[in-house]
Order: C-alpha cells, then structure tokens, then sequence
C-alpha cells in the first residue's frame, strides 16, 4: 500500500468520523431540555420580554426544521467556523488552540512517563510472575487501576503541596506574575505535579497490560525453543520477549492517548491548571455549547491521531506486514 | 528407583484452599458492600447534624474519618454518600449491561445491517474519550442525578456488547448449532439451549466489572461538579468539598472518603475476579 | 548415553468451578539411547510424546511433577544440570516454523545458537553460514523471517540449529508432517547423518513407516509409557512382542491396513492395570491387577505379561 493511498483511506475515515460525531452531537443536544437561548442567556433570562427571547430564536434560526439547522451547522463546521465560546468570549478555535498548548506539555510529560515506567514494570512482573516482586507491582497497579483519578491528583496535592510544601498549590504560573515573566523553572515547576499524577494513574494500565502480554510471549513455542538452546530468562526477554512486545505496547501506548485526555480533565481541575481539561468543565458548568462541542471534536480528532500513528508504527516493528504486506 | 517428588495430599489441601478462598473472597466482598448499601437505614441521620464545639477533628476512636468544618462525622457522612454512589453506580451499570447485551445480542444474531450499525456505533463511541463522553451527555441531559446514571448507563455498554456480540458469533458459527438448524430447531430454542448457557457467565462478568468503572465515573463527573447536586453528598460532592478545606490542612477530608471509595470499588473488582475465577479458571490470574 | 528409567510427568489444572484435575501424561517409561543411533519413539498424537522431549530438557512447565530418574553420560540429569546442559549437550530439533522468533531474521536466531555456544559473533555467524551451506540454504535465506521461509526450507533452517552445537544427543520432535514426500526423505537423512557423525538421535514421530526408514531401534509409546522397545528389524522380520505394537504394524497400508480399533485411555483417569488391556485381545484378569513390568525377551524391551507366547 502505498503512502498516497494510505493517507486518503486515513482522510476519509476521518471525515466519516467527524461526519459521525456531528450527528451524535446535533442529535443529542437538540433533544436535550437545554434551551439555547437560556443557556446563552444565563442569569438575565428574566430580564428580556418573550419577543425578544423569539427575536434570538429566529435570528438563531431555531424556528428551522431540525434537518435544516443541521445542514446550516454542519456548512458553517466545514468552513471551519467553531462558533465563538460564550465563557470565554473568544472564537472557539483560537480557546483550544491555546488551552491545548497548556495541556500539551503535561500530556507529553505523563504519556512519555508513565510508556516508560509502564514497560519497566510490565517486563519486571511479567518475567517473576508468581514471585513477590510481581505481587507488589500487580497489587500496585491493581489498586491504582481502581483509584478515582482526581483522589489520586489530592493525595499528591496534600502531601507534595499542603505537608512537604515543595510543589506549587495550584496553577500553571505563580499568582500575580505576568505570563512573560514565568521563566521556564517556575513552569516546569507548575508542570511537574500535574504530570507525574497524570502519568502514575496511565502507568497501571500499561504495566499490567505488558505483564500479561510478557507471560503470553513466555509461554510461546519459540520461547521454550529458545530455552531449549539454552537461553536464560533475561536472554529470552532481551532477544525475543521485547521484540515481541513492543508492538502490542505501542498500540496500547497510542491507544492510551483516550483515557490520558480524560484524566486531564479530571487533573486540571484538582490543580486548577488552566489546561483544555479545565476548559472542557468549565464549557459543560457554564453550558457554553460552541466550546463544548468544539472540545469535542477535538478531542475526536485527538484520539484518531494517536491511533493513525499506532498503525504507522505497525510496519516498522512488525516484519510480517512490512514485508508480507509489500510482497501481496 | 523411582523417586516420588510429590505425594498427592499437599496438592488436594492446597485445591481446596483455592476453591474455599475463591468462595470466602465472594462472601467478603458481597457483605462488605451490602454494609455500606444499608448502613444509612441503620445509622439514620445520625452524625450528619452539625456539632459546632466538634469542628475540624483529626480521625479519632470517636469519629474515625474525622469531622468536617461545622462538626459532622465525616463517617456518616462518607457512609451515606457512598451509598448513595453505589446505589447510582448499580443502578447505571444495570441498565448498560442490558444496553450492552440487547445490542450485542442483535448484533451477532441478526446480523447484516444491523450488525454494521451497532458495530459503527461502538467504533464512534470508542473514538472519544470516554469522559468527554460522559460529560457531553450528562449535559445535554441537563445534568442532576438523571443526567448521572444516564450518561453513565449509555457509555459503558461497549466493551459488554463487543463481547457478547463475538461470543453469539462464536457459538452461531459452531458445529452443533448448525446441526441445530439443520434438524429444524427454532431460533428461540437454538437461543435458550445453547446461547444463553454461553453467555449467562461472560454477562455475569462483565456485569459484575462495569460496576468499579461505573462507581468511578459517577464520583468522577460529581467531582467536577456536572453531576448530582450539592444537596446530595455522593461520594464525589464529599471530596469536591475537601478541596476549599486543602489548604487548611484538614487532610483527612479528602483522605478518608476516598479510601472508602477505593475499597468499594476494589472489592467490586475482587468481586469479579473472584467469579471469574470460578467460571473460568484458564483466563484468571491464579 | 541418555538412560531412562521409570519417568512419570503428571500435570495439575484447574477445571471450571476451580476443581482440580490431575493428568498423568507420562508413566513408568524406560529409554535408552547410545552414541551413533537413531531411536524413534513412536506413537499415536496426543500420547505425549513432546513432553518427554520437554522433560529430557528441563523445560516442563511449573504446574508438571516429574518423578522416576533420567541419567546422560552416567550422571543424573538434575534441573541444575538440564539448565548447564541444555543447548550445548543436548538439542532440540522443533516441529515446526512456529518455535522461531516471528519477529527475528532466521539468520540471526541460528547465530545465536552459536554465541550460546560460546562462539564470538563473528565466529558463529561464519559457522552459520557453513552450516546453511551444507544445507543447501541460500545465503540469503539468512535475512528472512521465519513466514518468509518454504515448508522444506524451515526444515533445514530448524536442522541448522542443532547442527550449530556440539551436542552429543539431538531429539527431533516430529519433524516431518505436512512435508512432501521428497521433503521427509531428506529430512531423515539429514538425522542419519548426525548419527553417523557420533550423535544419538531421538526421533520422536507419529509415523511409523518414517521411524521404520531411519531408526535403529524403535520404542512404542502408548498413553504415555513405552510399552516396547525393538530392533527394526523386528518388525519386518515377525519379531513383534507387545499386542499394540503388532496391531499397529498391521495397520500400515503395505500390510493388511487394518486400523487399530479403540482409543487410548484418557490421562484424567488411567486404568490401573495394564495401559493397553481395554483394547488388547489377550486380555486377561492378571493384566487387569496390576501394571505390567518391563521384561527383556527376545532381544527387546516389552511390557506385556503374555508376551512370551
């Protein structure tokens, strides 16, 4: 297949996608008992007459068959028109564009951490399994894998910010100093708590994901030949184990970009770190539909991204469909 | 000559430990949880009045969460929101491990094209986080206690429906209920003689799974404040409030509920290991 | 060389509603093996055969009791001593493609045999490449992968890895089904030759027609115990002395192609008497009492109480 056809295929899925969460999205927020207007509205609902209040309607073209609003919104999508979020007062484009850019170095901070620690663990439990070693990683994992994420996030904040009084309490920068001021410590300062709780909690999921993956790859026929000829345990992992593990990881790896993007929202709002995950409660608290519904596909396209690149990874890894795909 | 390397009594008392700590596990887990479903009924509102000469006390043999800023046992009222948060977490999980089986079951019976409906619905819903999800129709429900357990019900059904829908595949496109076919037996009877013994225990597993995931995502969306109202402390609100008291340094606010909420969903996951574990001891960890 | 004496592997699992099972896949089995000679071990699938491949090494899995002795080169062949041996003393020639790396060029999996061998890479990569061209691999079979390979060249690939050791016994674990007929041929030859070269061979197989063209002597193997052990020319020569075995040679298609009729017996539940008695034609009460021993008549090794008649 070749790199041309790849991407188009890539494109259209996209596309059907996007087209599929749009009608979700319209679908659901048209049935919803949420008024527009009132949402827009807020708090002065009471101070405007009925005609106006029809005024807005009409100018909004809510008095439009259903079939036609979502036609009018889906052309004013395509032109790339996300609407203007009311919270923010700002085009819904441009709120994203720099509330991801915030959120951005914290996600690649917890992803690449908790990849990293992840496999370590995974290949560590794994290789003992049934040992202690195993049961204290696994009792680990398992425990994180139960924990509610922002329980997590506090417990961290108490003890790093409140007890220890090492980390900041909250924020992306200290209070009162201008964004161009931050220098790059006290940012990194900011990012560090929010990170590290991000990626403990995607850690458990990746280690025990690679344990068991380890097991299955250990108890294959070519791991008991590779015994057979006299390999030890650890040369079984380095020359075969790993090779074979790595492409389930990256997937996971990708694949974790879903759950990593919820977290945030969940972290954020414990460190009120002003991130799209904060950006993404405060749309849904104030009922500002353009931002929420932008965040939305954002994040779509967010997930679809890490995917697209799981199965870039694929071919590099794997012989067999680098090869095998080439030569069919 | 021949050495014996083992002798067979050992191996019999260690099976029977396994299989009696597999049922005490299940017993354990299921009194634990029935406890904090019913320990409102028992306690009443006790401890949930304010106690003002009793404010801000560390976990004590008295009050062994703690009280809160105006004096309420943080016990009682953990209790009483984990409860709650349990009862709301049953209640959704219920309902989408009947959405899940419903569709799964259409899906791999029927076939065509409604099998290639389900399955894109489950491919959409898979590409969005899952709490975004959550959060966009717990709002366009209107949010509340409804919004809740809906969003929580309509987004857990997937892995479920994906899972039922293999194993009907599975069971359909096996020798015997061709043979079933073949000799003239209706699709009801094909479905309750062969389907249902098939996925009766993947259900009950699957069921007893979802709730863990369930319980967090309900704690999760009242946490952010999306979800039940502050006038009914689940478990979520109790630890939302925790955070204007953080910098105080009353710890055991956020603290203690939290690990009443980590047990609960921890038991539900031994829960379900556990009877995994029984109905089917290949795919368990041992 | 390799002596085997009274082997048992039973296996421990757990069934559904977590009750356990206990299967005995391997009793009582005697096997001797010397230098230069090919042993077949022959019997139906599913008998267990792999697993005594497996228990020769060391590499059973946790949840198999082994009991009985195991001697190579006169010593006993200890877990500790399986470990230091295998690879370098003793080889394994697997099945199929199946027990190499997917993911590793064949080239590097076989120098790795050597460098396990002790051999620098340099050293086992030039060996390597003598030893696919004594197998007629070309070089650049070296750079693919194992799916990249045909049936008969894995055969040869799977050959090089033992050949790449020194060791003194090789067992080849079913190396020829699903091969051409040209494809078997070579190879068995290739397995006469390392005896030839001083090695003992175990062939382990289902086809006895494959263990008749290339062993020495053949051990029968049924529900896990050997229940004969004869010369090949035993069997063309009606020198036959257990009920299976004879049966089985009756069932090949240039004699009277007669299937043997029945099933072995489950390893869940095993009779306690003779393994064979529920299928065998001279049945009687005693071979119901107990197991029968292993006895030397006629120049060979049988467990059958009437089989001096």
């Amino acid at each position: 297949m070749s790199i041309l056809t790849f991407t188009i295929q890539k494109l259209l899925r996209l596309g059907l996608l996007l087209l599929a969460v749009a009608i979700f999205t319209f679908v659901l927020l048209s049935f919803s008992p949420i008024d527009p207007v009132r949402a827009y509205i807020g708090a002065d609902m009471l101070q405007i007459s009925p005609e106006q209040r029809q005024l807005i309607a009409e100018r909004w073209g809510l008095d439009q068959p259903l079939i036609l609003r979502f036609g009018d919104w889906l052309g004013q999508l395509l032109q790339g028109n996300l609407g203007t979020s009311m919270v923010y007062n700002q085009p819904v484009g441009e709120v994203i564009a720099t509330r991801f850019w915030v959120s951005l170095q914290m996600l690649a901070i917890a992803w690449l951490l908790s990849g990293i620690l992840g496999l370590g663990l995974g290949i560590l439990a794994g290789a003992l399994a049934g040992s202690w070693t195993d049961r204290i990683i696994r009792l680990y994992a398992y425990t994180l894998a139960s924990s509610p994420t922002f329980w997590v996030a506090l417990l961290l904040l108490i003890t790093f910010s409140v007890s220890l009084k090492v980390t900041p309490i909250c924020c992306a920068a200290p209070p009162g100093v201008l964004a161009a001021d931050v220098t790059i410590w006290q940012h990194l300062h900011h990012l560090l708590l929010p990170s590290i709780t991000l990626s403990i909690i995607g850690i458990a999921n990746i280690t025990l994901h690679t344990r068991q993956k380890l097991i299955d790859v250990l108890h294959s026929d070519y791991i008991l030949f590779a015994h057979a000829q006299g390999e030890s345990l650890w040369g079984v992992i380095r020359y075969h184990g790993f090779r074979n593990l790595i492409l389930p990881a990256l997937t996971l790896q990708f694949a974790s970009l879903s759950e990593l993007f919820g977290g945030s929202v969940l972290v954020e709002q414990v460190f009120a770190y002003p991130g799209l995950g904060e950006a993404t409660v405060q749309a849904a608290l104030r009922s500002d539909i353009p931002l929420l519904v932008g965040i939305v596909f954002f994040s779509a396209l967010f997930v679809y991204s890490g995917n697209t690149l799981a199965d870039l990874a694929y071919p590099i890894v794997d012989p067999r469909i680098r090869i095998g795909g080439s030569q069919s | 000559m021949t050495t014996p390397v083992f002798v067979a009594l050992p191996i019999q008392r260690l099976h029977s430990n396994r299989r009696q700590r597999t049922f005490w596990g299940i017993t354990l887990c299921v009194l634990f949880l029935l406890v904090i479903i019913l320990s409102p009924w028992v306690m009443g509102d006790a401890g949930l009045s304010p106690v003002l000469p009793q404010r801000n006390q560390p976990p004590s043999l008295a009050h062994a969460f703690g009280t809160d800023w105006i004096g309420r046992d943080m016990l009682s009222r953990s209790l009483h929101g984990m409860s709650l948060s349990l009862r709301i977490g049953l209640l959704a999980a219920t309902m989408s491990a009947l959405i899940g089986t419903g569709l799964g079951l259409a899906a791999g019976t029927l076939g065509g094209w409604v099998d290639a409906v389900i399955t894109w619905i489950i491919d959409v819903f898979f590409s969005l986080p899952h709490l975004v999800l959550l959060i966009l129709i717990a709002f366009a429900v209107g949010g509340g206690t409804t919004g809740v357990i809906i969003a929580v019900a309509f987004t857990h059904w997937t892995s479920l429906a994906r899972v039922i829908r293999a194993e009907t595949l599975q069971v359909n496109s096996s020798d015997y209920v061709k043979l079933s076919h073949r000799f003239g037996r209706s699709p009801l009877w094909i479905a309750s003689h062969h389907m249902v013994p098939h996925i009766i225990p993947q259900l009950l597993v699957g069921l007893i799974l979802l709730f863990p995931h369930a319980i967090l995502h309900e704690a999760a969306l009242s946490f952010i404040g999306i979800g039940l109202s502050p006038h009914i402390p689940a478990i979520g609100i109790i630890l939302a409030e925790s955070m204007r008291h953080l910098s105080t340094g009353y710890w055991w606010l956020g603290v203690m509920p939290g690990v009443l909420l980590l047990l609960s969903v921890k038991a539900f996951d031994w829960l379900g290991e556990n009877v995994r574990a029984l109905l089917d001891p290949k795919t368990s960890q041992g | 060389m390799l002596t085997i004496s009274n082997l048992s592997v039973t296996f421990t699992q757990y069934d559904q509603g977590l009750r356990r099972k206990q299967l005995t896949v391997i009793t009582d089995l005697d096997l001797t093996v010397q230098p230069g000679e090919v042993v077949a071990v022959v019997g139906a699938s599913g008998s267990g055969k792999s697993l005594l491949a497996h228990a020769i090494l060391g590499i059973l899995p946790d949840n198999a009791q082994v009991s009985g002795t195991m001697e190579f080169h006169g010593e006993r062949l200890t877990p500790k001593r399986c470990k230091a041996l295998r690879g370098k003393d003793i080889a394994l020639i697997p099945q199929s493609i199946g027990y190499l790396d997917p993911l590793m060029t064949v080239g590097r999996q076989v120098q790795r045999v050597g460098q396990l061998n002790g051999l620098s890479a340099p050293a086992a990569r030039r060996l390597r490449d003598r030893t696919f061209t004594r197998y007629d691999l070309p070089p650049t079979a070296s750079r693919h992968y194992p799916f990249q390979l045909s049936g008969g060249m894995a055969r040869r690939v799977l050959v090089s890895t033992a050949v790449m050791t020194q060791a003194h016994l090789l067992i080849a674990d079913e190396p020829t089904p699903g091969l051409h007929p040209d494809v078997v041929t070579e190879t068995l030859n290739h397995l006469r030759e390392l005896a030839q070269e001083g090695r003992g061979v175990i062939l382990i197989t289902h086809d006895i027609e494959a263990a008749l063209q290339v062993a020495d002597r053949v051990a029968v193997f049924y529900a896990g115990t050997t229940v004969e052990i004869a010369d090949v020319q035993d069997f063309a020569g009606g020198n036959l002395r257990h009920p299976y075995t004879q049966a089985l040679w009756r069932s090949l298609p240039q004699n009277d192609f007669v299937p043997v009729p029945g099933n072995q017996p489950s390893p869940e539940n095993l009779p306690r008497g003779c393994l064979y008695g529920d299928r065998c034609s001279w049945v009687t009460e005693a071979c119901r009492e107990a197991r029968p021993p292993s006895q030397f008549i006629r120049q060979g090794w049988v467990r059958c109480i009437h089989a001096e008649r």
